[in-house]
């Protein structure tokens, strides 16, 4: 559900006077509550715009020449059709939840970044050689030191992005993009020259990890840690967007910049602490997926994650909390990717061409808010307090 | 080979490159500014690029013909901007979220469309020789000119005289500077608009043939690595000027040269940091042109990215 500025659900029990947004009779005919029309929309849009996409691939898959019916089957069998697909679909989502951070939290602040990729590789790099500075204890903390190391190099690349914004007026959508392409070189650069293991001959990479800092299995599974790691980053920057003081300005800065400056909100310092935790979460992806998948920095990090959890953030209408669910979905979808091209010879980029309607429908979907479940609603009571996202969407 | 030889070399290598490399970009900037100066942003013109490299080398491939392939890129380039502009002409929708979409779905296509053309060879667009006269092996390759290139030199000046003295340049332009000015005089704003996106579009499209089909001139999932968005950023710097995009597209050229250029000559150690000089340069000229309290001079008033 997506809170709704001032909209705080009230306490049944304090005896709340009924007001207009509740759903009543009225003159003979049932109203609808706007505010609950809102929300069931806020989960409604998504859905219709997931299924238009599926039909859509289908159809793309079936002008091919190939079975619509068997790529979905696949596609939902690849995903979740048993244990073994659901701890592949689980440990994908675990990066893309903290990579649609790196998108959702800056939106929040009015801001859209899609440079998470950057600041994810540069947290797996730095994450991989804090060894080669400082030898930490061969134990959990050992890996939080080297995932804290990581958090902070991908602070530092997308808070300068919040940085060039507010203090030159460079767009944060191209320096992002820009940024993340440097990163990426840089990336290469240090991997296949000062910081190269001379031991990797073909596939160029930093030193192994030591075992004992590596992330294991939840219970003995393929899911590792890091999808906690996910779960709790989502929930506690929900909690601070919609529950503390400090979130409230910064999604205010990000509804109404000048309405913030009016009261008086920092919000340049807003912007530049959200866009650092947006980082922060992408550099812990890519921390986590050095320690838990590829045990050093090497090119086989540079998979798109960042770009995908673009997507995410976007389809969860930068809800922190409905990333959750999404980057499962497209975990999953990633994750049936090389079942469509085993068992039906489809390329390995049909993903990309399923995530690429997805998307453009979930943005095209927005034109249908508001109009979807009030038309049973009191005229002039339509909702036209859009989430804060929306600003961001639209 | 002495220093100043190999510094006479890589220059020239560079020279040359600023062209071969540019020509993609002159096209790209040059469609986006079709486009931005109706008042909307097209961030998907990488997706543009990549998915009509595509078309275009399977055009050339499969007619045999180099300029049926430049047709067909244009084409196609045409095609998934009409998508960018029918979408954001819905209400509420974002023309740089929308953009973004389009950048994944074009790749996306590309990637799907494009697998069984990794291996084959398709006719390459000509060459124009311009360096005959010179007996110097490295000049006659640096000025092996893409035929594109007069193509997209000539786009600059119809654009720039078109902007500035034709009742299309004129709507197009007034729908970027005031829509309510447009929509009075009783233009569709949406309308000017889808038009201004396909057209560009369609220009971009040449570029990502000229990709595929001159320099490198193949097919592959790398070919494009962000050139279609250093060219959005590089309107910004060209000021919405067909004539200074030309400018700033060689300039960009002769950056993304650089890396081959020394490794050409044997210099192989920062390769990727070379490569990256582009995006370098891309981000210190919008550090230096932008500005936090005014907006870009040149930008059309509608336009969300200079903000």
């Amino acid at each position: 559900m997506t809170p709704t500025p001032g909209g705080a659900s009230r306490h049944p029990l304090k005896g709340a006077p009924p007001t207009a947004r509740q759903s009543r009779f009225h003159g003979g005919r049932w109203v609808g509550n706007p505010r609950s029309a809102e929300s069931l929309e806020s989960v409604a849009l998504p859905l219709l715009a997931m299924g238009g996409a599926l039909l859509l691939f289908g159809a793309f898959v079936w002008v091919g020449g190939k079975s619509p019916v068997d790529a979905w089957t696949l596609l939902f069998k690849g995903a979740f059709g048993d244990w073994f697909s659901w701890q592949n679909s689980l440990q994908r989502a675990a990066p893309l939840m903290l990579t649609a951070l790196c998108v959702a939290i800056p939106a929040r602040a009015g801001l859209v970044v899609i440079g998470g990729e950057g600041a994810l590789v540069l947290g797996g790099l730095a994450g991989a050689t804090l060894p080669y500075v400082v030898t930490p204890p061969a134990n959990a903390f050992g890996s939080a030191l080297l995932l804290a190391a990581a958090g902070v190099a991908g602070a530092g690349w997308i808070a300068l992005v919040g940085l060039l914004r507010q203090r030159r007026g460079v767009n944060e959508t191209i320096s992002s993009l820009l940024l993340a392409y440097i990163a990426i070189a840089l990336f290469k650069h240090l991997v296949e020259g000062p910081l190269r293991d001379p031991a990797s001959l073909n596939k160029p990479s930093t030193r192994p990890i030591a075992d004992g800092l590596l992330i294991g299995g939840i219970g003995g599974s393929d899911i590792h840690w890091g999808l906690a790691f996910g779960i709790a980053a989502c929930i506690a920057s929900g909690l601070w967007l919609f529950q503390t003081p400090s979130g409230f300005a910064t999604r205010v800065v990000g509804g109404n910049a000048r309405a913030a400056l009016l009261v008086g909100l920092p919000g340049t310092r807003l912007i530049v602490v959200a866009c650092a935790l947006g980082g922060a979460c992408a550099g812990l992806a890519g921390g986590i997926e050095v320690l838990a998948v590829h045990t050093s920095a090497n090119a086989a990090l540079i998979a798109g994650l960042g770009y995908s959890g673009i997507l995410v953030s976007f389809v969860a209408r930068h809800n922190p909390w409905a990333a959750m669910p999404v980057a499962v979905l497209f975990g999953g979808f990633g994750a049936a990717g090389s079942l469509l091209q085993r068992r039906m010879d489809l390329p390995d980029a049909s993903v990309l061409v399923l995530q690429g309607f997805a998307f453009l429908l979930i943005l095209a979907s927005e034109a249908l808010r508001g109009r979807l479940f009030v038309a049973q609603a009191k005229p002039g009571a339509a909702p036209s307090v859009a989430p804060v996202a929306a600003q961001a969407v639209s | 080979m002495t220093t100043t030889e190999l510094v006479l070399n890589v220059l020239i290598a560079v020279l040359g490159g600023a062209i071969r490399v540019g020509t993609p970009f002159l096209m790209v900037s040059l469609g986006e500014c079709v486009t931005e100066k109706a008042g909307r942003i097209n961030l998907g013109l990488e997706g543009v690029l990549v998915f009509s490299a595509m078309s275009g080398f399977g055009g050339a491939y499969l007619s045999g013909s180099a300029w049926v392939g430049v047709l067909v890129g244009g084409l196609s380039g045409a095609a998934l901007a009409l998508l960018h502009g029918l979408v954001c002409s819905l209400p509420r929708v974002n023309d740089i979220a929308t953009g973004i979409a389009l950048m994944l779905l074009g790749s996306g296509l590309a990637f799907y469309l494009g697998k069984p053309l990794i291996q084959p060879q398709a006719p390459q667009i000509p060459a124009l020789a311009l360096g005959d006269w010179s007996s110097s092996a490295q000049v006659r390759s640096a000025l092996q000119v893409n035929a594109l290139f007069p193509i997209g030199v000539a786009l600059a000046a119809l654009l720039s005289w078109g902007f500035r003295a034709t009742r299309f340049g004129l709507v197009l332009r007034m729908a970027g500077d005031s829509s309510d000015a447009a929509r009075s005089l009783g233009y569709s704003v949406n309308g000017i608009r889808i038009a201004a996106t396909v057209a560009g579009g369609f220009i971009a499209g040449l570029g990502g043939a000229s990709l595929s089909l001159h320099y490198p001139g193949s097919w592959n999932e790398g070919l494009s690595s962000g050139q279609g968005l250093i060219a959005v950023a590089l309107v910004i710097f060209a000021r919405w000027n067909p004539w200074r995009c030309l400018g700033a597209a060689l300039l960009f050229g002769g950056a993304g040269a650089l890396g081959p250029a020394l490794q050409s000559v044997g210099i192989s150690s920062g390769y990727h940091l070379f490569n990256a000089v582009p995006y370098v340069l891309t981000l210190a000229i919008l550090v230096w042109t932008c500005s936090p309290t005014r907006t870009v001079k040149g930008a059309p008033a509608e336009l969300g990215v200079s903000r």
